[in-house]
Formats: C-alpha cells, sequence, structure tokens
C-alpha cells in the first residue's frame, strides 16, 4: 500500500503539492503514480519562468512502459525545476514524496484548496481505483 | 478477468503487476521491469510464456503442408528437433502470424504461434490442412517456461532428469528434444542464450519454483519487450501485421525463395515487391538527443520522405532510447522523430542493438 504523506495536497491525476514557507508551491507526482509508470527512464521538465494553467500539460515522465504527462495543479510560474531527474529519473521511483520532486510554481494567487484533494480524499480515490 | 495460466498464483505470490495480454492476465514485472531486463543480459530470468499456443500438427503430408503454409521453407528441418523462424502469410503476403515450427518427425511437426492471433491462426491452418489429411491439435494442456542468460541453461538443467540432462545441455542452437514430459528447446526471444521448457500444466508450478530455488530472477512481459527490442526481433502486432509484408518488416531472411518452383502462400505478391526497389527500409533507429521513442512516432528524412517508429522504448543496455522504424527507400544515415511536436534527431543502425549481453552498435 501506499504511504500518504500527510502534510500534503493531492489531485486525481495523482500529483502532490506542498506549500513551501516562501509561499511557492512544490509539485511531484504520488507513490501510487510511479508504481504505475514502472521505472522511469525520463524526464522533460519546463523551463524556468515558464508559465502554467491550472489542469495544463508542464512535464513529461517517461517510464520503460510509457510516457505520461503531469498536469499543472494550479496557475502560476515555475520558479524552479528538479534538474537532477535529467541524469536520475529513478529519484521518482525511489523517493517521489522526497528527491523525486519535479518543480516548484509560485502561484498566481491563493491556491482554492476546495479543488485539490487532502490525504483522506485521495485515499478514497485510491482505494476506488483498486476496487 | 482474463485467462490464467498453470503459473497465474506463482506471479501473485510474488507481487507481480498483472496486465491483460491478448485476454491473458499476465505479469508485466515483479518490481522493477530494469532489474529483470539486466538479470537476463547478466545472468538468467524466466518467463511464463505458457499463453502461447502451440500447435502439434500429424499426418503423412505434414511435410508438404507446411512447405505450402510457411514462407520458410521445412525441407530445412531434417535433424531430429530442428526448430525454424518463419511467417505465415496471406494469399496477398501479408503476415498472419510469425511462428517457431520444429521438426519432431516425418509424420509430426509442432508450431508456437502467438497468443492474440491464437484464433485466426487455428482457423487458417486448420482450413489449408484439409486438403493435407493432416490434423491441427491445439495442446492447451501444455505449459511453457523460458529461461533466459548467460547461465540460463546451467541453472536450469536441474530441472530436466538425470538421464536426459547431459543431452539437453548440448542442444545445438535452435533445436530441441523431449526430455521425459518435458519439452526443451535452445530457443528464446531475448538475444540470449537459452532453454524455452515446455511441460504438462500441472507440473508448470514445481518447476518454477525450482528455476526460482535455484537463482532465475522472474522477469515479466515488461523486460521480455526491452530484451527483445535490443535483440531487434520482431514483435507480431507491432512490427508486422496482415497489411504487412515480411520484406517491408526486415524479415527477407525467413523467406526461402529457392527452390524457385515452391508455390507458398503470399509467394506471388512477395515476388513482385522483391525486385522493387523502392520498398520501404526496415531499420533501427538509436536516439541521439534525450527522450524516448514509441511505437507509432512519425519519422522524419529531410528531402526523403516519412516512415513510422514500430516498435520503440528505452534499453536498459545501452542506456538511451532505441526504436525499429519503417522508413522510405533511399540512402541515408539519419532521421529525426517527431516527439510530442519536437523533432529529435535519431542515426539508423544496423541491427541487433544488443546480442549476448554486448552492445553491438557504436554509441
Amino acid at each position: 500500500m501506499s504511504e500518504l504523506p500527510g502534510d500534503l495536497l493531492y489531485t486525481s491525476e495523482h500529483e502532490w503539492l506542498r506549500r513551501e514557507n516562501d509561499g511557492s508551491v512544490t509539485v511531484g507526482v504520488t507513490d501510487h503514480a510511479q508504481s504505475a509508470l514502472g521505472d522511469l527512464v525520463y524526464v522533460e521538465l519546463p523551463e524556468v519562468g515558464q508559465d502554467v494553467d491550472s489542469g495544463g500539460d508542464m512535464a513529461v515522465v517517461e517510464s520503460v512502459k510509457a510516457a505520461s504527462d503531469v498536469y499543472a495543479p494550479i496557475d502560476g510560474s515555475i520558479v524552479a525545476v528538479n534538474e537532477e531527474l535529467a541524469d536520475d529519473p529513478e529519484k521518482i521511483n525511489a523517493d517521489p514524496y522526497g528527491d523525486g520532486w519535479i518543480v516548484r510554481i509560485q502561484p498566481n494567487e491563493s491556491i482554492d484548496e476546495s479543488a485539490l484533494m487532502t490525504p483522506d480524499t485521495y485515499q478514497e480515490l485510491l482505494d476506488q481505483e483498486d476496487a | 478477468m482474463g485467462s490464467k495460466t498453470p503459473l497465474y498464483d506463482k506471479h501473485a505470490e510474488a507481487g507481480a503487476r498483472i496486465v491483460d495480454f491478448g485476454g491473458w492476465d499476465m505479469p508485466l514485472h515483479y518490481g522493477s521491469q530494469k532489474e529483470e531486463h539486466h538479470a537476463v543480459r547478466k545472468r538468467a530470468g524466466m518467463f511464463d510464456v505458457s499463453h502461447m499456443t502451440i500447435v502439434d500438427l500429424r499426418g503423412e503430408r505434414v511435410r508438404d503442408f507446411l512447405r505450402n503454409l510457411l514462407a520458410n521453407d521445412v525441407a530445412k528441418l531434417q535433424v531430429h528437433g530442428k526448430a525454424l523462424y518463419t511467417c505465415m502469410l496471406n494469399e496477398q503476403g501479408g503476415v498472419i502470424d510469425d511462428l517457431i515450427v520444429y521438426f519432431l518427425g516425418e509424420t509430426w511437426f509442432r508450431m508456437i504461434v502467438n497468443a492474440a492471433t491464437r484464433d485466426k491462426d487455428l482457423a487458417w491452418i486448420r482450413k489449408h490442412a484439409k486438403g493435407y489429411d493432416v490434423e491441427a491439435d491445439e495442446r492447451a494442456e501444455l505449459a511453457m517456461i523460458a529461461v533466459q542468460g548467460p547461465e540460463a541453461r546451467e541453472l536450469a538443467a536441474t530441472c530436466i532428469d538425470a538421464q536426459w540432462r547431459e543431452q539437453a545441455l548440448a542442444l545445438k542452437l535452435f533445436t530441441g528434444m523431449e526430455a521425459g514430459d518435458l519439452f526443451v528447446a535452445r530457443t528464446g526471444y531475448t538475444g540470449e542464450d537459452g532453454w524455452e521448457i515446455v511441460m504438462p500444466a500441472e507440473k508448470a508450478p514445481a518447476v518454477w519454483d525450482q528455476l526460482l530455488a535455484a537463482g532465475v530472477a522472474p522477469c515479466g512481459l515488461g523486460a521480455r519487450d526491452t530484451l527483445r527490442l535490443e535483440a531487434a526481433m520482431n514483435l507480431y502486432g507491432s512490427d508486422m501485421d496482415e497489411s504487412v509484408l515480411p520484406l517491408e518488416a526486415g524479415l527477407s531472411w525467413t523467406i526461402a525463395w529457392d527452390p524457385d518452383d515452391r508455390d507458398f502462400i503470399g509467394r506471388g505478391p512477395l515476388e513482385a515487391l522483391r525486385a522493387d526497389s523502392t520498398k520501404q527500409r526496415f531499420v533501427g533507429l538509436l536516439l541521439e538527443d534525450k527522450g524516448v521513442l514509441r511505437n507509432h512516432q512519425r519519422v522524419v528524412v529531410e528531402g526523403v520522405g516519412e516512415g513510422e517508429i514500430t516498435s520503440g522504448g528505452f534499453s536498459p543496455t545501452i542506456g538511451r532510447s532505441i526504436a525499429l522504424a519503417r522508413v522510405p527507400a533511399g540512402d541515408y544515415e539519419s532521421a529525426q522523430v517527431d516527439v510530442r511536436g519536437k523533432l529529435l534527431n535519431a542515426r539508423i543502425v544496423k541491427t541487433p542493438f544488443v546480442r549476448n549481453g554486448q552492445i553491438r552498435i557504436d554509441i
């Protein structure tokens, strides 16, 4: 069973968000997502400074099996990308909520948490998918 | 819920991720597809291939029948147990399936065909067998395990009864033998040495456990696909199907043109294309840029035309992306591939990419 950190928010597309002290938001894919994808072999990252729209493509993670889009969970602009993924995409498999983070976004406006999922609601989604 | 092989419970026990494959519930991987891939290249791995269809063909005229049915020529099979890789074509020369046929006696040949094409294969075989009084008997009660890798035969030898073991280890490439109620053949789909072992279904779980105890790694369909891609072995349904002639899928070597009076199904259209210098090439691609090549991506050859990737993926052995592609005729050494709207640079390379643990292309 995937572990779900309690201090994160989640999306139905299997991304997680962490609100940082400086107001930015770190985004990655969940343990469930990395496990479903299998061994990652390539990550296509956005440019720093690029604007992203909630629900729009932002990055691509490719595993031995398939390519999968990573969607922006909020409106904002990219302030950092995890450059280490270029040489070591398997960091996402090994540590999806830590070293496997993908981007940091500076939100355009205050985050509408009602559009995101708490750990409990995301867990319910996973339970449904397993059923 | 799909069909289950006799080894399904073994896969579930081992924590396999199960996927549907041609109507069968099969293991995709048991944790890490890449590690399974490397296990086969460096040591030994095993695959449950019991979903594949085994058909025994018996009759006085079975050899004549197969010389008509198959594009390769079973006249080459003169030594007991000898195997031949071949396509079975339709009247238009399109590939109905690719298969291995074994010579087990003047009145008995065995074919192993793909799982996803089972129904149409059996219908086609039986339709044509009638005229030769040949019986096609599907052996659904048999299971099959492929043990592959440089140490595969040595580790798997413990599964063979002592009285047959030495003879099994002495099998030449592409040859099989009966060993009690097992059938062992030195064949595979990975580019490594190894065996494919056919056995009664009820025996399969015990053989699987024995191989596991010997240190053979369970491997799923994911690793099977990356291994066969590195070995540049075609996959039916991806690299060729009924709309593709073998000459457009890198399979010219499997066509037996001689003797030129052998009338096999599909020969006419093949002869016509054989002489056509504008026919498409089937090539290996190595991606020079970062990214991953995937099936159906568009290949662009500037000033020449466009083609398509038929099998693409990441090569764990090379650490880069590779592909098989059908591309326009012409003399050129590089191409570009449309990956999500960006044109990435690829080099045309001579396949196989990897064989017997060694990278065979310049990287």
